[in-house]
């Protein structure tokens, strides 16, 4: 197994960073350059890249223990060699894709209903802190209650909280088959027809668009055949999971909005481009409207997951903006792990 | 169980500079807000004055029972506002003190929050009080075909409060995961008396994790008043295995070798031969006592499914000298073979007059190497000991046995369990897999962790509480502590306490 140990240099360079008060931004391969607000160009980048390669995989074990700088495409090809996969199916979306990256954006894939996030299978993670020391928390076990779950915390936090340098993670077996199946159905009532089959059904993914409920089963030849008859419509492509992942079909678009709602909830049904996550996120192309004003008084957020960027303004809020409360723990959060402010400033929120 | 706590624990940090605080009228402005529901005479205070840790008993300064929502901020606020410690109880059934309460502290009890306030079967959630014990709420849905799946033993008692709390596990997390997995949101009281909210109905909120961070935080953050947990179909098909072996080594192997070949148990134990053979002379579950080690193994989900799955554990067990192998189907049969399992614990203290229950996890692939070397520590102390694992998480419960009549031994069993925790760390595990630090393993948090790493977890509980006002003294040691305990972990050449003199 290929290993490329940078944590000295990395550490170096945070040190340095902190006695010169001068912001880094945290770089994998920047295939989620877009995600959060953009750094400002005159910041330093401090490439994370180069800190690679597996520490320990023991496919009996179910833990991988990787770099940050990992490809997440060399990860999925050696889990598969091995029967086995990342269970949150996080997005890859130019193939060059970090599991740094994908523990710092914490963005899952489409199985996140079925299996959960990333930080449901996030074990423990070494850091790099903004007081210029190497951490670790967590560790390459599955269950472990000693001290805060630091782990969890920074997964989805942007960079804002320190560099990861390594992570373990839970991996799954991979299930023997998956097939699709699309179901023509309205935008009214495929949140039912979806409901008829959250009862032993192996179903590992289910989207709207365009007039069809699409659903994935995985599992063994048997289930998932007894399965596909009962739920019937007709076979489709497994590919389009990966494109919706990849957030292939909004290309063109300007301004795309994610939004988050419990899944029976009946927002934006008709609005919507593709309703994903079971009915979890409803994707919004180009609205003409404020989803938040929608969203307004109901359990749930809004993400502009991609936007115009000429034309940002300095009121638009990427990530849903917190009550003050809440800001005000992040914020003292973001105090005690980045002091002097280094890292990824306001790539999240942009007050921390 | 370890009573190396005096002076810190004790702490009168809270009585200093406080000249305006007349201990009296503040019973009285509690009582105002709880009415009859305070608790500050003796007797009455001595129920609870220990948590499932009963070697670690203290009086609470006072106890409120509140019933609502307002109630609990009122209080905490004015608990804020005269820096008096809150411990918040739930059922108490805790195992590593972390409702033990403060001499000077308000006890808050949550029992009186026991109400499930919704079910919704569309997104499969149930809205719950903190109060309302694990078991409560799969008894409530059942109907529906529903469950809540982390089960820790004590399920039947242990309030949902201090499952968030703890993060409590139980047999059935290597599938299920434990209860972080498994709350999709919370409501919290902060230590200023304001409520909030982490977490949503939907997969996902704005912000970190702070829906993550409260689990397992042992009181420390925030009080939870709310408990929006996640809901599951109960499985179509359930079936238990159970396998004895030869030896440890070839039950461990078969453990390995039941991962490696795609399936995932719903519960996977091990037990070894002193634990089956009080479990079988207890419960008489069926279970072969001339064996070494003995697995069960239990397999959910779809019919179709776990025929397939059961086929391939069949000829894994059999692969590995399984001896004595039987496949419970029928729910009373199935549980018969957990019943042995369960009743572990009370079956073990048939057997000797104390014991000492660790909670280390390790990687599975050291259980082994584990194992003898606690076989050795056991000659090494002159120590009886059992041991029942969760062998599909690591999670490995050795059972120290003791008499504490015999002057010394019991601490003799604390030194030979933190030996065990100790060797824990060592192959790569951690010393609580889920009953958590509170005051029993703070000091081994110190073997654990090095100092700017505990440092940091005290940033975070300031974040939270900057009074120090919940729960203090539990869950993370003072640098000092650490010192005086002369364990400090000390990795990639940090200096040895460099910041001991911010505590």
């Amino acid at each position: 197994m290929n290993s490329n140990d940078q944590s000295a240099s990395l550490l170096a360079q945070v040190r340095e960073a902190i006695e010169h008060h001068s912001p880094l931004v945290i770089e994998g391969c920047g295939s989620k350059k877009f995600y959060g607000y953009p750094p400002s160009p005159d910041l330093d980048r401090l490439d994370v890249s180069t800190h690679c390669g597996i520490i320990d995989y023991a496919p009996a074990e179910l833990v991988l223990h990787v770099r940050a700088g990992t490809r997440l495409s060399e990860i999925n090809q050696l889990l598969a060699d091995n029967n086995q996969i990342l269970p949150f199916e996080p997005p890859d979306f130019d193939t060059t894709a970090t599991i740094g990256g994908v523990v710092a954006s914490g963005l899952s894939g489409p199985r996140r209903p079925y299996a959960g996030s990333v930080r449901d299978f996030v074990l423990g993670v070494t850091l790099i802190t903004g007081r210029g020391e190497i951490l670790e928390f967590g560790g390459q076990v599955m269950k472990n209650v000693a001290g805060y779950d630091v782990s969890r915390l920074v997964t989805g936090s942007l960079g804002t909280l320190g560099i990861i340098l390594d992570v373990s993670l839970k991996v799954l077996p991979a299930p023997e088959v998956e097939i699709t199946r699309a179901i023509a159905v309205s935008c009214q009532e495929f949140q039912s027809r979806l409901q008829s089959m959250q009862r032993n059904m192996p179903l590992s993914a289910a989207a709207y668009q365009d007039g069809f409920l699409r659903v994935r089963l995985s599992g063994s030849e048997t289930a998932v055949s007894a399965a596909e008859q009962k739920i019937g419509g007709e076979d489709t492509d497994n590919v389009y999971w990966g494109e919706l992942n990849k957030l292939e079909c909004f290309a063109g678009v300007k301004n795309l909005w994610r939004v988050s709602v419990a899944p029976a909830s009946k927002l934006f049904l008709e609005d919507a481009a593709v309703i994903g996550w079971g009915g979890g996120i409803r994707w919004l192309a180009d609205p003409e409207y404020d989803p938040r004003k929608v969203l307004a008084g109901e359990d749930g957020h809004a993400t502009l997951v991609k936007y115009d960027k000429q034309n940002l303004s300095s009121e638009t809020e990427i990530f849903q903006p917190l009550p003050d409360l809440l800001l005000g723990i992040h914020q003292k959060l973001k105090q005690q792990f980045d002091p002097a402010e280094i890292f990824n400033p306001g790539r999240m929120y942009r007050s921390i | 169980m370890f009573f190396a706590h005096g002076p810190e624990f004790r702490s009168n940090i809270y009585s200093v500079d406080k000249q305006d605080f007349d201990k009296t009228d503040f019973v009285g402005r509690l009582s105002s807000i709880c009415g009859e529901n305070i608790i500050t005479d003796k007797p009455r205070l001595a129920v609870y004055e220990a948590d499932g840790l009963t070697a670690k008993k203290q009086l609470p300064w006072v106890v409120v029972l509140p019933s609502t929502i307002e109630q609990v901020q009122e209080i905490v606020r004015l608990c804020y506002q005269f820096e008096v410690p809150v411990v918040a109880r739930g059922a108490g059934t805790g195992l590593s003190g972390g409702a033990t309460p403060h001499a000077e502290g308000v006890l808050l009890s949550l029992a009186k929050f026991n109400h499930i306030l919704s079910v919704d079967t569309e997104n499969l959630l149930a809205r719950v009080e903190p109060g309302v014990t694990n078991l409560a709420i799969s008894e409530r849905v059942k109907d529906l075909g529903l469950y809540y799946a982390p089960d820790p033993s004590s399920q039947v008692a242990c309030s949902i409060g201090g499952n968030v709390a703890e993060n409590s596990g139980g047999v059935h997390c290597l599938k299920y995961g434990l209860t972080v997995h498994n709350v999709s949101k919370l409501k919290i009281v902060s230590p200023t008396g304001e409520l909030y909210e982490l977490g949503s109905e939907a997969f996902d909120s704005a912000g970190y994790d702070l829906l993550a961070l409260m689990h397992g935080s042992e009181g420390m953050l925030g009080i939870v008043v709310e408990v929006t947990v996640k809901l599951l179909p109960v499985p179509e098909a359930v079936c238990v295995v159970m396998a004895g072996f030869n030896s440890v080594e070839e039950a461990a192997t078969a453990v390995s070798d039941i991962i490696a070949a795609g399936i995932l148990p719903a519960g996977l134990e091990m037990m070894d031969k002193p634990a089956i053979r009080a479990a079988e002379a207890f419960v008489h579950a069926g279970y072969p006592t001339d064996a070494e080690a003995l697995l069960l193994c239990e397999l959910d989900g779809i019919e179709a499914e776990l025929e397939t799955q059961l086929a391939a554990l069949k000829k894994v067990l059999e692969n590995n000298g399984a001896i004595a192998v039987s496949v419970a189907h029928e729910s009373e049969h199935r549980a018969r073979l957990w019943l042995g399992r369960k009743a572990a614990f009370p079956a073990v203290g048939r057997i000797a007059p104390d014991y000492y229950c660790m909670d280390g996890t390790i990687p599975r692939r050291q259980l082994a190497s584990v194992l003898a070397r606690i076989s050795s520590l056991s000659e090494e102390f002159s120590l009886a000991v059992a041991n029942v694992f969760h062998a599909g998480d690591g999670n490995l419960h050795p059972l120290i046995l003791y008499d504490a009549n015999h002057p010394g031994e019991l601490k003799k069993a604390e030194q030979f369990g933190a030996k065990i925790l100790e060797l824990c760390i060592e192959v790569g595990g951690t010393i609580t897999g889920e009953h958590g630090v509170g005051i029993e393993k703070i000091d081994q948090m110190c073997v654990q962790f090095s100092a700017s790493e505990l440092t940091l977890f005290h940033g975070i509980k300031s974040a939270f509480d900057e009074k120090k006002i919940l729960n203090p003294g539990k869950a993370v040691p003072t640098l000092h502590r650490c010192a005086e305990f002369g364990a400090m972990h000390v990795h990639r050449g940090q200096e040895k306490f460099p910041e001991l003199d911010r505590f």
